[in-house]
Formats: structure tokens, C-alpha cells, sequence
């Protein structure tokens, strides 16, 4: 196989459109007469909505339409379950367009449609809603009472699902280890918060075909729910993703009540319609995650071996489920990490509060897995006055190992089964990078010395990427001696257009630069599910290898024919298909497309395709395992709580590297999304679930000046799971930041005998706490 | 997030703003930088009936050496305050604190009286004028003037003796004298954001090196500009820890902090302890006195 | 609602419209004039997406944030939004150049907001230290890089500008 593009560190083609403002976001999309919507939201976490009246909205000049759930079935409806799982006992999802009752902030009750978003909010003002406040459940504990108030009625209590996975006998082996540690270790919410807000337009085009452009990550799915819910033939439903401007997760949420109400209108009214999400929208119209709250015990002997591990946990879902139960699964089921875990009891509730329903944010569930374990090895390590990397060393999965199978089920339903990975070189790959040694011998002794605070901390994890069911990719050589693809998956800044061109060049003997991919258009790929899950460079990164391997096949094929010798005697090589040896008689990839698409004659059995064109799904019935190992050596003013990272190392192994520029790019947007839900993002409710942090101003997304510069190295082992040894990178570099800090904020602290950290996220208020609890100030000896 | 519907002036001389300005009275707003007025009318937070646009006014925007003072008049944007070498020079409190407010491009557009007249209890600009005990000109109907103290000016939350058809049109910040030393320390939650607490402080020596005077101003810990006594506390020695201690002791006890999102009430009047004693070490320093062999950790 | 007619100059190009008070600076910029590649973050000022350069007769081009502002208040203004920075699209700017050759955006959609920042940053800081960039992009906001590889392609652009060695 020639790998000449392949792990090249080369400049994406997408970005000279991006860097020039000629980038199509979908607020960008421009079609003459477009009519502008904007939502009326509940202003309360739970009530009851005892009327609606929308009669002086309507009679506001510049309002073309009004839409409540009482219009049409479709607008008042549940929503699809996107992913029901049999624990999943009581499953529910939100509607378009609240009636009856509302269960968080911001859901929405009614739209209005106008000349401009202006005129449409100035009408919002004029909806009349009679609401009957009613208790709202704000957190987790609460949530769990039995007397608590109930988010939906119809229900004996709040839970949607409850979940329980084991390996081994946990109880047997706390019995006979010689240790048992308790911890009680909490994570709370935060949001995704892409640069760009959700929005949407739709039109019908004068084919009659339903258009829509929306910021999504999951367009061929919507356009099939889409269809479906408002009765259209799905070959007259367009859903294009165009660039999107971030999205991390909830993105991939379907259907939003406005992906069902904007194209709804627009067929009402014969009008392109769009709608823009606000930001201020965006903190309640958008799904959130992270709220989670853990009891642990973890057994354990002397030699620091842990024998068996046992979670109890509740998972804050917020008021509907459509996504199922996949973070709280995916938590359990990330928690053993790198670590030999046998005896290992994974139990959650996922319980429905009054507040914005939660899908997976970038990480989803598997920070909280890597904070629990690392937390829990910590807190052994120091129980046993041990270093824990020593411990993380004595419980690691060894190389020889794989495949490594827990004997539990992971989220896609397969068995959780580690392909490939080498935890102990990349531990002494990072602690060697950032001279782990010498810090603890020397620099931190130092530092004490000095008064000052300056803390270690390490934190390795495994990631389940590229998962199923299936991405496809369809390569085709044109006659110009272009290669078009098209692939399912859309791209939210990952590099698609770049790296899959980088796959397929490789395969054709062209440059990436010739290489133009499609994604995210309904029209131009049929079948997919989306971008999530780190798995579109391992999903559909193989798929279109496996598409451009066969394009390559079939121009061997039909160049013999041409240049009159062996297939086997061919190669493919700038742009052309040529006799090895002798470069002269070369055909370009051009005329071999033409001549596989002839204009008389026949093509040469019935099973053969014509054009120089390949379809090709790849569906693996595993994911592919990456991991990493995140180190940082951080400082704490003791006197203010405050925070500063001094130096930040990622060593990171998502197997075969199709553009190591890319990835590090994601580690590093990854570090910065971790460190934020570490210190400075945090969504607050009060007691009636109001969102207290539903501004930037208010929620704190770190800036140049909060993130520091990230070294990062390679680790390469392949996943032999797929034929270009790729795992998934996107998630990677958020999953064990929260793990990593608490650890290095302990040591930094150590001396003083504060309390260990148990949640996240923190702030200077909560450290200056716990300073001042554990007593005096350091003293410089 | 649009704002509502409001009547737009945007006059060419300031009688003319005054006259606007009498006329409406509490249904107009002044619009200068916008900084902080325009998030408040996106979110429809604020809805006056009428905006009266004050950045074509002429003759507003300047910075002039009056001896004792610098008068700055109300439309000098940021940018020009911190980059001005007077004021460096003449009062480099007020240029050391200019950098923390918010970021460069609201510092392009905000100006100095609309962060006065703005009056957010958690804003670099007052804590500067009060700690100074500088003053703030107001322009009422018919062109009449009044200097008013800070202390008269910066009334609560958000709020000021400004009255309806009033507008600053000048704020006077004292000079720093010879053997003086000044320090605006901050923290904020993230670059650029109000403070959690801030602490604008001030000192002069006199030739032997004792305290003459010491001021300060505290932020965030309370409805405006917080300005506890300390001169007594120090003045007259050559402050060591004791005295410094007892100063922060004094911020800490002025402060009337809140609890709030970012932080609670007592952490943030722990911080005014803290950030007080940091300052005032700074102030000493640079005015050549004694460097505070207080010690104390943190970087 | 009373309308006003305003003209403003935008990269070189002057444009009259008629517009109601309280149109933002930045939905004049993106949908009166068509001119979309300035983005809309968070209309409250914080994010920086919708960075354009207000050019002041005495400071030169300054970087102001447009959904801050209304369109009417730039009534006689010279603006630069991020259509303007390249001559053309064979000839990017040096910042262009370098956030693409650096890996200096992902999903592209703070992009403009951080070049139209910078490009008066570097002109008062011909030669910038990492600390004096960061300080300066500090009121922009990105999701995706972690700001390490915008903060490298501004080094280089320094350096290709002319300012420092671009180390």
C-alpha cells in the first residue's frame, strides 16, 4: 500500500474559504424572500400552560404566521426515541410545541414567524401564556426522593431508566481484598456551547421538493424523520448540512422541536422560513450534559492491585430522554480505563429533573468513567503511601493482552472488548515528557520551600471510538480526471474535506488537492447516521478507503485493457494509471474514466458497473479503542484559590495518524473544553431551575489567556480492526482532563492537608475553601 | 436577542443633547460606547423609549493636564486613556487599571464616562476616581455644570445621582505627587471579565519615607466603589506586616460583599483582605518606601 | 417607525440603505449588504465573532465588536470586514495565509473575528511575545483549537510581516 498522503501533516483545502468569509454557515444561506422565526420559551422549569393566546401577535404588522401546538398533531406529538435500550423502562421525549405542560426553561411553546427576527420577537412579546407554576425538581438527590415533585405525571417516580452490569463478584472480592476506600465524587453541568448557535432554514424549491439547510451533525437522519413526521416522500426532502460551525455533540440531537416547526411553517406558508438560534436561546434550547453524581468503593491490596470496583450513580437527564441512556452507559463503561478491572458492579439511574434534556457533549459520560477511576486510584495510592503512578503500573492492561474482553456490554451493544493499545509505554512515554521525576524530587520541594503551591497530576484513559452501524463513501474519477467523493458523515471543523481526500489519493496516485468531497448532503449520499462518537475517520475514514481501493481495481482494470498488458504490471501515479518501468506508456486516470463509461458497445458482464465509480459501506460490529495519558503541572495561589496551569502534556494513541496536524488540533480543542469544565464552566440553577449562567458573561468559556500552550506526542499502536489501523481522535483530549486536575490540585495542596477533591467543577471561592478548612497558610521556610 | 423599538437622536452639539436629554428625561438613555448599554437592550433588558447618541457630539474627547488633576472629557474612548503617555506619566493608576477593563475592542469603542455614569460595582474606572478622591462633571439643562465627589456620585448598584436630563461630560483624576506610589491589583474569574474583587490603592511618602497618606478603593465586594479608611492605620511609620495586615483588616471589615454565581460573600471579602494588603505592598513599593517585608505567599 | 438613510464604507465600497435605528451594526454587515463571512456569536459582546475594523481618522483601523453597535451609528463610517482583507484570492493576508498554513481554525466560524483583531494588534505589535498575543485575542473566543495554532500563526505572520523572526 503506498501511505504517501497518509500521515502527512498537510493544510486543510477547506480552510481558503473559511479564512476569507466566503464560508456557507447556514445563517449565511441566502434565498430571496425568506421569512424569520423566533420561539416563545417557557420562562419556567415546570408549569402547567392553562391557555394560550396568540390573537395580537397575529395582528402585528410584519407577522405572517403564528404556530402553537394546537395547529397540528405534528407540532404537539413526542419526538422520535432515537436509541431505546430494554433498561430504558420509561422512555420520554419532548414535543414541537409545549400544550399542556412545560418541564424546563426554554422549552418552547409557540413560534412566530415574520418579516425579520426583529419584528418576530417584538410579537413574542404580545403572546399571552396563563401559566400554573408548579414545583420544579432542580438536581440530582432530590430527583431521587419518592416524595419528590414528578417531571412527567403519568409516572410512579422520576426515573427513566435503571441499569446494572457486573463482571466477576464484587462483593466476594471486597470481602477478601485487603482494603475497601469509599468515595462520594460528583460532576455538574455544562454545555457545549459551539461557536455557532443551532438554526435552520427550509424552503420549497419550484420542483416541490422541501430544501433545508440546518446546522446539524446527523443531516441523513433528520431528513428520514423528517419526511416522516410531516408526511413528505423522503426523495422530496433535501437536508444539506453546510459548514458547521461547531458542533461537539449536541448537534447530533434529533428531532429539535425547531427541526420540526420551521420546515412546517415554511410548507404553510409557501415561504422560505428560517430560524437562528440566540445565545441566550442556546442555554436552554439545547441539550447540556455532565451532572452526574457517584458513590464508589474500591477494593484493593496491599500491593496496590485492585481487585474490584463498585458504582452506584445518578445521571441527571433533564426533562426528556430522546438519546436513551447512552452517557450514564457509556460512563460505566469507560470507568475500568486501562486497568485489569475484574469484580466490577456498574449500577445508574437516570433520572428526569426540570431541567434542559441532556445528549452527549463531547466526552459524553466518559470524563466522569476516567474521574471516578483515577480519583479512586489516587486515593488508594495515598492510602497506601504509594506514587500512583506505581499503581496505575501494577494495574495495567499489558500489551500481550488484547484483545482485552471485561465481559460487559458497551454502548453500541457489542461487547466492551479492547483491540489493541500499549498503556505502560504511554505512561513512560508522558511522565518522561514532562520529567515527572525531577518534579517530584527536586522542583515541588522547591516550590514548598518557597510558600508556593505547585502540584502533578496524571491521568490515563481508553476511549470507545468508531463504533457502528455503518458510514459509506462513493468514489468517483470524472472524466476531467477529478475525483468527486461523497460521503454520509458532515464535518464540524474535523478536517473531513482534508483527510478523506488524503485516504483516497493515496489509493488513486492523485494529490489530495484533486480529491473534492462532499458531506452532509442528503442528495448526494443517501445513507448514514452521522458525526459522533469519534467515529467518522475510522467509520467513514475506511469506508472511503475501501471505495477508492475499489475505483483503483477497477482503472487497473480497464487501463490493461487500454495500454494492453497485466493489471499487476500496472501502477497509479500523478493522475495516471502507467506500465511500471516504463513510464511512457501511461494512460491518464481521465481517459480511463471515459473509456469505462463507453458510449457504444457493452459493458463487460452484467454485474459490472459502469463509470470509474465505487460505492462502499464500512460497518464494523466493534469499535476500535484509543488512548492517552494527560499530565499537567499546575500552581495554586493559596491565598486567593486561584488557579494557573504551568505546563500541560498530552501523549495521545489513536492508532495509524491520518494527519497528525488535525489531530493535535482536536487534542488541543479537547484539553481546552476539559480545562473549562474544570474551573470556569458551570451551569447553575436556583431551587426553581432557573439557569443563573445563561450568558457569557455568566459562563465562563476560557479565552487564549485560560488555556496553556499543550505539548503533545504520538503513541502508534493500530487497531487491527480495520485496514488503515485507525482509531477515533475527536473526544480524546476533554475525557481525562477533570481526572487529571483533581489529582494534580491534591498534590499541589497536599502539604497543607486539605480535603481530596470530589467534584467538578471548581472555582477560587471553592479552593480558597478548602485551603482555609485544612487551616494555615504555607508558610516560605 | 434584538433590541425593542426605541426613537433614535443622535445630536450635533451638547445643548442640543442636553435639550434631548430635559426633554425625555427618565425615558432616555445616552448612548456612548454602547458597551455595556447594547447587551442590555439584545437581551431586552433595558428598554428606554429614546436613545440620545452622544459620540457625534463634538469637543468631548480629551485629556488635559490641569495641574492637580487630568480632566478627561466623557468621550475619550479607553484605548486613548491607555494609551495615552500623560496619563502613564501623571496617573498611572488610572493607566495600570484601563488594562482590565474588559478587552481591546470594548476598550476601542467604551469611554470614560460611560463606565462612570455605568457605575457597575465590579468596574476598574470609579474605584480609580474614588480612590483618587477625584471629581465627575455633570452637564444639566441649559448647559449648567456640577462637580460632584465620587462619594456623591456612586450611590448602589448601577446607580448615581445623575439626574434625568444629566450627562457627564468631564471626569477629574488627580495627579499622582512625587514620592507617591499607586497599584491596581485584580482577580477576575477569566480575562477581561468584572472583577471578583479589585482594590485600587494609593500612597505618598514623605521625605523620611513614612506614610503621609494612603487611600484605596475596593470593587466587586459591594453595591459601588468602597473606599476604607486606611490612611490611619498607616500612616505616619514605615508600614511592616502588622500595619498592613491591620489596612486589609479595614478592607475586609468596609467590604459588603454579596453571594453570587461566581462567588460567595465570605470568599469575596477574604479576597478584599488579601488583594488590599497586595496592593498596598505594590503602592509602597513603587513609591520607594519600605517593599513590604510583610511576606505572605501566593505569586 | 422612522427609517434613516445612512451610507457607510465597507471595504472600499460605499453603500447607502435605508435602515431602522435599532439594526446591529452586524446585521446591517451580514444582510443588508450580503457581506456574511462577519459571524454572530453571542450578541452581547463577549465572544468576538463579529470583530470588524472601524477605521478612526486619527487611530486608524480599530477592532470593534458590530453587534454592539447599530448600523446607524456608522453613518459616514470607513469599515473593514473580513471580505477586505485579501486583495484577492490568490493573494491572501499574511494572517490568512499563516491560520491556514498553522492549523489556526477548525470549523472556521471565529476565524474572521480573530483576523479582524489582529491585524491592528500586529501593526502595534510588530514582534509579539506568546504572552502579549494571547492578551490580545483575549476577547475572541474559540471552541475548537485550544487558541495554541492561532497563537502560532500569528508569530508567523509577525515574522512574514516583517516584524519579529517569527520564531
Amino acid at each position: 500500500m503506498t501511505t504517501r498522503w497518509f500521515g502527512a501533516r498537510i493544510p486543510r483545502s477547506e480552510d481558503s474559504r473559511l479564512v476569507t468569509g466566503r464560508g456557507t454557515y447556514v445563517d449565511d444561506v441566502r434565498v430571496p424572500g425568506t421569512l424569520h422565526a423566533a420561539f416563545l420559551r417557557s420562562p419556567f422549569a415546570a408549569a402547567r400552560i392553562k391557555s394560550i393566546d396568540v390573537s395580537r401577535a397575529r395582528t402585528l404588522p410584519g407577522v405572517h404566521l403564528v404556530l402553537t401546538g394546537f395547529d397540528a398533531p405534528v407540532l404537539r406529538n413526542p419526538c422520535p426515541l432515537l436509541i431505546p435500550n430494554p433498561q430504558l423502562q420509561h422512555p420520554k421525549t419532548q414535543v414541537p410545541l409545549a400544550t399542556e405542560v412545560v418541564r424546563h426553561v426554554g422549552e418552547p411553546v409557540a413560534c412566530v414567524v415574520a418579516d425579520s427576527r426583529y419584528e418576530a420577537e417584538d410579537a413574542l412579546e404580545l403572546i399571552e401564556v396563563d401559566w400554573e407554576p408548579l414545583p420544579a425538581v432542580h438536581y440530582l438527590e432530590q430527583a431521587a426522593q419518592p416524595d419528590a415533585p414528578r417531571v412527567h405525571a403519568d409516572l410512579a417516580d422520576n426515573v427513566a431508566a435503571h441499569m446494572v452490569q457486573q463482571s466477576g463478584d464484587f462483593a466476594a472480592a471486597a470481602a477478601a481484598a485487603d482494603h475497601v476506600l469509599k468515595l462520594r465524587l460528583y460532576m455538574d453541568r455544562g454545555t457545549a456551547s459551539s461557536m455557532e448557535t443551532r438554526g435552520l432554514i427550509a424552503w420549497v424549491d419550484p420542483g416541490g421538493a422541501l430544501q433545508v439547510y440546518d446546522s446539524t451533525q446527523a443531516p441523513i437522519p433528520i431528513r428520514n424523520f423528517m419526511a416522516a413526521m410531516l408526511g413528505l416522500p423522503q426523495s422530496k426532502v433535501r437536508v444539506v448540512a453546510p459548514d458547521v460551525g461547531g458542533g461537539f455533540g449536541p448537534k447530533v440531537m434529533m428531532m429539535y422541536p425547531e427541526e420540526v416547526v420551521v420546515p412546517y411553517a415554511a410548507l404553510q406558508l409557501g415561504r422560505p422560513v428560517k430560524w437562528i438560534e440566540d445565545r441566550r436561546e442556546n442555554f436552554g434550547a439545547t441539550t447540556q450534559e455532565r451532572d452526574q453524581l457517584h458513590e464508589v468503593e474500591v477494593a484493593f491490596n496491599r500491593d496496590g492491585e485492585i481487585v474490584g470496583l463498585k458504582t452506584v450513580y445518578l445521571h441527571d437527564q433533564g426533562a426528556y430522554c430522546p438519546y436513551g441512556l447512552q452517557n450514564p452507559l457509556i460512563t460505566g463503561t469507560t470507568l475500568p480505563g486501562p486497568y485489569r478491572l475484574r469484580n466490577y458492579h456498574m449500577e445508574f439511574r437516570m433520572l428526569y429533573t426540570h431541567k434542559p434534556f441532556v445528549t452527549p457533549y463531547r466526552g459524553a459520560g466518559r470524563p466522569h468513567g476516567v474521574y471516578v477511576m483515577e480519583r479512586c486510584i489516587d486515593a488508594l495510592a495515598r492510602h497506601l503511601g504509594a506514587d500512583p503512578n506505581d499503581v496505575r503500573r501494577r494495574n495495567f492492561i499489558q500489551p500481550e493482552e488484547f484483545p482485552y474482553d471485561f465481559g460487559l456490554t458497551y454502548q453500541d451493544g457489542a461487547p466492551l472488548r479492547y483491540d489493541s493499545g500499549n498503556y505502560p509505554e504511554m505512561l513512560r512515554m508522558l511522565l518522561e515528557m514532562i520529567e515527572y521525576d525531577q518534579f517530584k524530587r527536586e522542583d515541588q520541594p522547591r516550590y514548598r520551600a518557597a510558600g508556593r503551591c505547585v502540584g502533578i497530576g496524571v491521568a490515563p484513559y481508553v476511549e470507545g471510538s468508531g463504533i457502528g452501524p455503518f458510514e459509506g463513501v462513493r468514489v468517483t474519477v470524472e472524466p476531467s480526471g477529478k475525483v468527486m467523493a461523497a460521503t454520509s458523515v458532515g464535518t464540524q471543523g474535523q478536517g473531513h474535506y482534508t483527510s478523506f481526500a488524503q485516504i483516497i489519493a493515496d489509493q488513486l496516485g492523485v494529490t489530495p488537492r484533486d480529491v473534492f468531497l462532499t458531506t452532509g448532503d442528503t442528495d448526494k449520499f443517501n445513507w448514514g447516521t452521522g458525526t459522533f462518537a469519534s467515529r467518522a475517520a475510522v467509520v467513514a475514514g475506511t469506508a472511503a478507503h475501501l471505495a477508492a481501493a475499489a475505483v483503483r481495481e477497477k482503472a487497473l482494470e480497464v487501463a490493461s485493457r487500454i495500454l494492453e498488458a497485466a493489471p499487476e504490471d500496472l501502477e497509479l501515479a500523478d493522475g495516471q494509471v502507467r506500465v511500471r518501468g516504463v513510464p511512457a506508456r501511461a494512460v491518464s486516470l481521465g481517459q480511463v474514466a471515459a473509456r469505462a463509461m463507453p458510449l457504444r458497445g457493452t459493458l463487460p458482464s452484467v454485474d459490472y458497473t459502469p463509470g470509474l465509480e465505487a460505492i462502499r459501506y464500512f460497518a464494523p460490529s466493534v469499535g476500535t479503542f484509543a488512548s492517552g495519558a494527560h499530565a499537567a503541572i499546575i500552581e495554586i495561589d493559596p491565598e486567593t484559590g486561584d488557579m494557573k496551569v504551568l505546563r500541560y502534556c498530552v501523549v495521545h494513541d489513536c492508532g495509524n495518524v491520518i494527519n497528525p496536524m488535525i489531530v493535535e488540533g482536536q487534542v488541543h480543542g479537547g484539553v481546552a473544553q476539559g480545562l473549562g469544565g474544570v474551573f470556569y464552566e458551570k451551569l447553575v440553577f436556583d431551587e426553581n431551575g432557573q439557569c443563573l449562567t445563561s450568558t457569557y458573561m455568566d459562563y465562563l468559556l476560557p479565552t487564549a489567556r485560560e488555556v496553556p500552550e499543550i505539548e503533545t506526542d504520538h503513541l502508534e499502536t493500530p487497531s487491527p480492526l480495520n485496514p488503515l489501523g485507525m482509531k477515533g481522535a475527536g473526544e480524546a483530549g476533554v475525557i481525562p482532563v477533570a481526572a487529571m486536575m483533581a489529582e494534580a490540585i491534591d498534590d499541589a495542596l497536599d502539604h497543607l492537608g486539605t480535603e481530596k477533591i470530589t467534584e467538578m467543577p471548581l472555582n477560587p471561592a471553592r479552593l480558597r475553601a478548602i485551603i482555609a478548612a485544612a487551616g494555615a497558610l504555607p508558610q516560605a521556610r | 436577542m434584538k433590541p425593542p423599538r426605541f426613537t433614535y437622536f443622535d445630536p450635533h452639539t451638547l445643548p442640543e443633547a442636553l435639550d434631548l436629554l430635559q426633554a425625555h428625561g427618565t425615558d432616555a438613555k445616552v448612548l456612548a460606547g454602547g458597551q455595556s448599554l447594547v447587551p442590555m437592550l439584545n437581551m431586552r433588558l433595558a428598554r428606554p423609549a429614546v436613545l440620545v447618541d452622544v459620540n457625534r457630539l463634538p469637543g468631548l474627547a480629551y485629556i488635559r493636564d490641569a495641574g492637580t488633576y487630568l480632566a478627561i472629557g466623557a468621550l475619550t474612548r479607553h484605548r486613548q486613556v491607555e494609551k495615552s503617555p500623560l496619563v502613564a506619566a501623571r496617573c498611572p493608576l488610572l493607566s495600570e487599571a484601563i488594562r482590565w477593563v474588559g478587552h481591546v475592542q470594548i476598550r476601542n469603542r467604551g469611554t470614560m464616562g460611560g463606565s462612570i455614569a455605568h457605575a457597575d460595582p465590579g468596574a476598574e474606572l470609579p474605584a480609580v476616581v474614588a480612590a483618587l478622591g477625584g471629581r465627575i462633571v455633570l452637564a444639566g439643562a441649559g448647559g449648567d455644570r456640577r462637580e460632584v465627589t465620587p462619594d456623591n456620585f456612586f450611590l448602589g448598584w448601577f446607580m448615581t445621582s445623575l439626574q434625568p436630563g444629566e450627562m457627564v461630560v468631564e471626569v477629574r483624576v488627580p495627579t499622582a505627587p512625587p514620592h507617591s506610589g499607586q497599584a491596581f491589583v485584580e482577580l477576575a474569574r477569566r480575562s477581561g471579565d468584572f472583577a471578583l474583587c479589585g482594590v485600587a490603592a494609593h500612597v505618598e511618602l514623605d521625605d523620611a519615607g513614612r506614610v503621609q497618606d494612603a487611600r484605596m478603593a475596593l470593587i466587586g465586594v459591594g453595591p459601588g466603589p468602597i473606599v476604607p479608611e486606611v490612611a490611619g492605620v498607616l500612616a505616619g511609620e514605615r508600614p511592616g506586616a502588622a500595619a498592613l495586615a491591620a489596612a486589609a483588616d479595614r478592607a475586609r471589615a468596609a467590604a459588603e460583599p454579596e453571594d453570587d454565581v461566581h462567588a460567595t460573600a465570605d470568599y469575596r471579602r477574604h479576597l478584599a483582605g488579601v488583594l488590599a494588603r497586595r496592593a498596598l505592598e505594590q503602592a509602597l513599593a513603587r513609591a520607594g518606601g519600605p517593599a513590604a517585608a510583610a511576606g505572605g505567599a501566593g505569586a | 417607525m422612522s427609517k434613516r438613510t445612512i451610507t457607510v464604507t465597507v471595504n472600499g465600497q460605499t453603500h447607502t440603505a435605508d435602515v431602522e435605528p435599532r439594526l446591529l451594526l452586524s446585521d446591517f454587515i451580514r444582510h443588508t449588504l450580503g457581506l456574511t463571512g462577519t459571524h454572530v456569536g453571542c450578541e452581547h459582546g463577549v465572544c468576538g465573532a463579529c470583530t470588524v475594523l472601524w477605521h478612526d481618522p486619527e487611530d486608524g483601523p480599530l477592532a470593534v465588536r458590530a453587534c454592539l453597535t447599530f448600523a446607524v451609528q456608522a453613518d459616514g463610517a470607513e469599515l473593514t470586514t473580513v471580505e477586505g482583507l485579501a486583495p484577492d484570492p490568490e493573494h491572501l493576508h499574511p494572517l490568512q495565509q499563516a491560520f491556514m498554513d498553522e492549523h489556526g481554525l477548525q470549523c472556521g466560524f471565529c476565524t474572521p473575528g480573530f483576523l479582524m483583531t489582529l491585524v491592528p494588534f500586529l501593526q502595534e505589535h510588530p514582534d509579539p511575545t506568546d504572552a502579549e498575543i494571547r492578551a490580545g485575542i483575549a476577547g475572541n473566543i474559540c471552541r475548537c483549537t485550544g487558541y495554541q495554532n492561532i497563537v502560532k500563526a500569528v508569530r508567523k505572520a509577525a515574522g512574514q510581516m516583517g516584524g519579529g523572526d517569527g520564531a
